[in-house]
This record gives C-alpha cells, structure tokens and sequence, in this order.
C-alpha cells in the first residue's frame, strides 16, 4: 500500500508536516514497514481544507492532526490486517 | 504597470511577450515570426534609433535570441551587433570644465607626462597616456573623465573587447561567465540574453493542462522581491499567476538551498576547505581563471538542481522549469548533472513576458500560498544568506568548534570573489569557507530581476522570517531516507 501525503504549499500551512510524522511513527508502530509505503507528493489536487493524502489511488481531503488517527485505523490498519 | 528598472527591459518584454502570445495560440509561423517587427514598431511610433528599419531590424534579432537563438553557439549571451551603437572610446578626456588653472595638478600628478597645455587649457597626448586615472582625482574641478564603454565596465572577467574595425562589442566565450552583468548595463539594450521561452510555452501546451504530465515551477527565492516597486502585486498573487499559466505546482528552490545548506556542512567539516556551488557563474569563474581551485569547489548541487532532482524523483514523468533572476542559469541547465532534473529555465522578466502574454492582472488575483522553505533557505537569495545557513547546519549537525572551526568569507559581487579566491590559490586564505555570489547583493541583484531596488533585501528577509519551519532539519525532515 501506498499513502502520499501533500506537502504542497497549501497543505505545508494546513500542518502536513505534522501528519505526515504521525503517520511515520503509527506505521512504525504497527509494525508495517514492510507493507506500507509513506511518500511525500507536491500538490494531490485538493488544496483548501486540511491536509490532503492518497491512499493507492483515493484522494481524501480534509486530514489534520484531530483525525489522522483515527484515520489510520480506519483506512490502514483495517486494510492491512 | 511600470514593473522594470529601465526602459530597455521594457523593449526586450515587448518582444518576449509578442513571442510568448504567439506561441500559446500556436501560431509561430515563418510568416508571423517576419511580421513581428512591424507589430512591435509601427509605424509611427517614436523614434529611439535613426530610422524605423533599423529599429525593426534591431527587433528583428531580438526575435531570434527569444526564440532560442543558435544551438550551435553555448554561450547564452549575444550581442546584437546590430543595436551596439559604438559608444565611443576615447580613454580619458579633458572637458569643457578644464578652467586652464596654474596649478596643473593634472601634469604633476601624470607619471607619463602625458598633459600639455595649447592655449592654457590641458590637453592629453594620447601616444603617452596609460590610463592610469590619476589626473582625474588630482583636477580641482572634475574637468577630467575617462570614458569607457558601460559593456566593458561591467564585465569584470576581460570578457569583453571592441572589436578595432567595426567598433562592435565582442563577447570571448572563453571568458564569459554567462553572469548577464553586460546585458543588465548595456544602455542600448545590445547584449541579450537567449530565450527559452517558446520551449517553456511548448511543455505546457503538450501537457494538455498537466493531465499528460505535470508542470512543476521551481521558483527562486528573490521571487519576493520583484516587484517591490508595485507594492499590489503580492507574492501570493504571482503564484496564482503562475498556476494561472498552466504549471500544476509553485516549489520553493528555497528547500532545495535547504538541502544543501546541510550537506555543504557536512562536506565542508569533512574535507575542510569549500567554495560554494550554487552560484553557476561562481562555479565557471572559478573553472576558467582558478583550475587548481576546481578540486575544492562543492560536489552539491546547485539548490534549483537539488530540488528539481527530488520532483524527478517524486514524479519521474514531471516536467520541471525553474524561474528566477539569473542568467548563469541557462548556462547552468546544459551541464549533464543538472540537464535531467531541470527541463528548462526562465527569467522574472521571461515570466512576466508570460503574465503580459496571457494578459493577466496579477494585481486582481487571489493568494496562493508559497510555503516550502525554512527561513535559511530563503535568505539564499541575499549575500550572506549561504554562509548564515551553512553555520546553521553545523550547529544542527551537532558539529562543535573543536571538531570543525569555522571561518566563512561571504563575497558579494565578482571583485570580493575575485580577491578571496586570488588569496585561496595561493594558499593565503584565512577562511574555510568561500561563499561566492558573482551578481552584486547576491541573487537579488541578478541581471534578469525586474527589480534592483534598496528595499530587495529586506523583502527577502521578512519572507524568510514567515516561513514555519525554523530550522534546517525540520524543513527537510520530510525528505528523510524512510520516508523516500
């Protein structure tokens, strides 16, 4: 699996950076090194609300450091069991 | 809108954004290429030159440059011999102001004796002058000049001559640098740089609104401070230009310098002595007049290469043009470490060629955000900035003073370059470290700004005190090996 998170301008402001990390350390955490690739991408096409990701090849906007988590859970961890 | 310095980059933009216009419509045909001096001089229209044919023919070899002139000739500095109007050279001359004083402080202070005197007044016997100056500082009223050709003036390499029968500037090759000094202060507008811009225009038609292959701009840092003297046109809103023109994405070359800025710490603690290499006019002065010194120049790349290389490698089939203020650039692009990265590199004035061409009024845009960079990467457009961010890096790296000590000399502009690396061939440097800029104030000064104001520097340094990410390290975290 892959996820490429925006590191866009837009997105940079929106805190992608932070995002980015969490996931770094969830996957590390999880233990999904060998699963999960993390990637930087410039500009996924949603600037505006939060921080925009890819997962394979679907676009979800609107993540931050509130939801990241959750997220992961949701759409990774789930995914990868 | 008033965007230039001087009028002769208001005549090179007419040119560049008639050509531009063109090329987006996709009607640069032989019979629209001939037709453009008439357009650009019509009939008419008031006189700089002695007719209208010349004017147009002047603007006939403006085309070709933008069009990307000879492939077959690397520099990417010409001259328009047609436009060069032979300033005169006389050398040093008495002036109407020579009062016929007593005290001929002129003929005392020439160590030639090189000044008589017809009629009381000085006069200056050529087959004996040297051009020393001297009788110019000694005259009490100023009635002393030496006229040089600001071509000449400006080029501080020798690459410059006259050529003794047509009186035509002349361009050595093997002595230029490509730093663009002579087509900034040429008054007549007769050195030009060449043109990418039609390859540029190409790249995005074919791209077919980035939905075949993306666009990538890679934006210098002095990007801030070009249009200082329009205070509406804010960077934000020049971004939006940008995008506007058909580039997918606006990236700081300011990460890029990041990047660098740490690695040229680590190289220079390893090997101890270093001259940048961001500056490619820096780096071809050192290889044309400093070859012992090639060894010590930095193996990084320059930071619009280093970013342009991590977009590659992000989007392999992206398209990446870097703007920014220099020419050296161009030059810079051809070289086989950088010609994979970079597709194609654009001046300010070139871009706002593009603005003009697809009639856009940047002033009314919305903001985009430019936001890539830490405050060290951005303050690379300035002298100093280099060696400020490099002394970061050290720190960051954890290097101590007892591991590494060190000693930076920041050179802004070609004669401080000039004196260090004089002094570092013979071995008589006390610095490790020569941050070498070649355009004076640094990269805010490069010849293809539109602006060269006071204020430049400044802007740079605000625009730096924005960015989110205060160190090195956080602005290229991103980029660690795990997460590429």
């Amino acid at each position: 699996m892959n996820i490429y998170v925006c590191i866009g301008s837009s997105c940079h402001q929106n805190t992608s950076y932070f995002v980015m990390k969490e996931m770094k350390h969830l996957i590390g955490e999880n233990s999904l090194e060998e699963k999960v690739r993390l990637l930087p991408a410039f500009c996924l096409g949603g600037c505006g609300d939060g921080v925009t990701i890819k997962i394979d090849d679907e676009l979800i906007t609107g993540v931050g450091m509130d939801n990241v988590t959750d997220l992961f859970k949701a759409r990774v961890l789930n995914a990868c069991l | 809108m008033d965007f230039f310095d001087n009028d002769v980059q208001q005549l090179k933009h007419k040119v560049l954004s008639e050509i531009a216009k063109l090329a987006f419509e996709n009607q640069l045909t032989a019979e629209n290429i001939l037709d453009m001096a008439s357009v650009i001089v019509p009939e008419g229209a008031e006189r700089m030159r002695c007719c209208i044919y010349k004017e147009r023919a002047i603007v006939g070899e403006r085309v070709k440059l933008a069009l990307g002139g000879d492939a077959k000739k690397p520099n990417m500095v010409e001259v328009l011999k047609i436009a060069c109007d032979e300033c005169p050279v006389e050398g040093i001359q008495i002036t109407q102001s020579c009062r016929g004083c007593i005290a001929h402080k002129c003929a005392n202070s020439c160590p030639k004796d090189a000044i008589t005197f017809v009629n009381r007044r000085a006069e200056i016997v050529k087959s004996k002058c040297i051009e020393c100056g001297r009788c110019i500082s000694h005259c009490s009223y100023g009635a002393i000049v030496k006229q040089t050709r600001p071509c000449v003036n400006a080029c501080k390499v020798n690459a410059l001559s006259i050529d003794k029968d047509t009186k035509k500037a002349v361009i050595k090759d093997d002595k230029c640098i490509s730093c663009g000094a002579c087509v900034y202060h040429c008054p007549f507008g007769a050195i030009m740089d060449k043109s990418y811009i039609t390859h540029a225009i190409r790249m995005i038609r074919e791209s077919d609104a980035n939905q075949i292959y993306k666009i990538y701009a890679v934006v210098a840092p002095s990007l801030v401070s070009q249009y200082a003297n329009v205070p509406e046109i804010t960077t934000g809103k020049v971004v939006t230009a940008i995008k506007q023109i058909g580039f997918h994405s606006v990236i700081e070359a300011a990460l890029g310098a990041d990047m660098v800025a740490s690695m040229e710490a680590e190289e220079l603690a390893e090997k101890g002595f270093l001259t940048s290499s961001c500056c490619p006019a820096f780096v071809s002065y050192i290889q044309k007049n400093y070859p012992t010194l090639n060894e010590h120049i930095s193996h990084n790349l320059s930071p619009m290469a280093q970013i342009a290389k991590v977009i590659k490698q992000m989007d392999p089939t992206g398209k990446v043009i870097f703007i920014g203020p220099c020419i050296a650039k161009k030059a810079e692009r051809q070289y086989e470490s950088v010609r994979d990265y970079v597709d194609c590199v654009l001046t300010f004035e070139e871009m706002q060629a593009l603005f003009s061409a697809m009639n856009l009024d940047v002033e009314t845009l919305r903001e985009t955000p430019l936001d890539n960079a830490s405050y060290f990467g951005r303050i690379f457009a300035h002298s100093g900035g280099l060696a400020a961010a490099v002394e970061h890096a050290l720190k960051e790296h954890g290097i101590t003073q007892e591991q590494f000590d060190y000693k930076p000399i920041s050179c802004n502009g070609i004669t401080e370059c000039k004196s260090a690396l004089l002094k570092a061939n013979k071995g008589l440097l006390s610095e490790n470290f020569i941050e070498g800029m070649i355009c004076e104030g640094g990269c805010i000064g490069g010849p293809a700004c539109l602006s060269h104001s006071s204020k430049d520097k400044r802007l740079v340094s605000e625009y730096g005190h924005l960015a989110i990410e205060k160190t090195i390290a956080d602005a290229i975290s991103i980029f660690d090996e795990n997460a590429l």
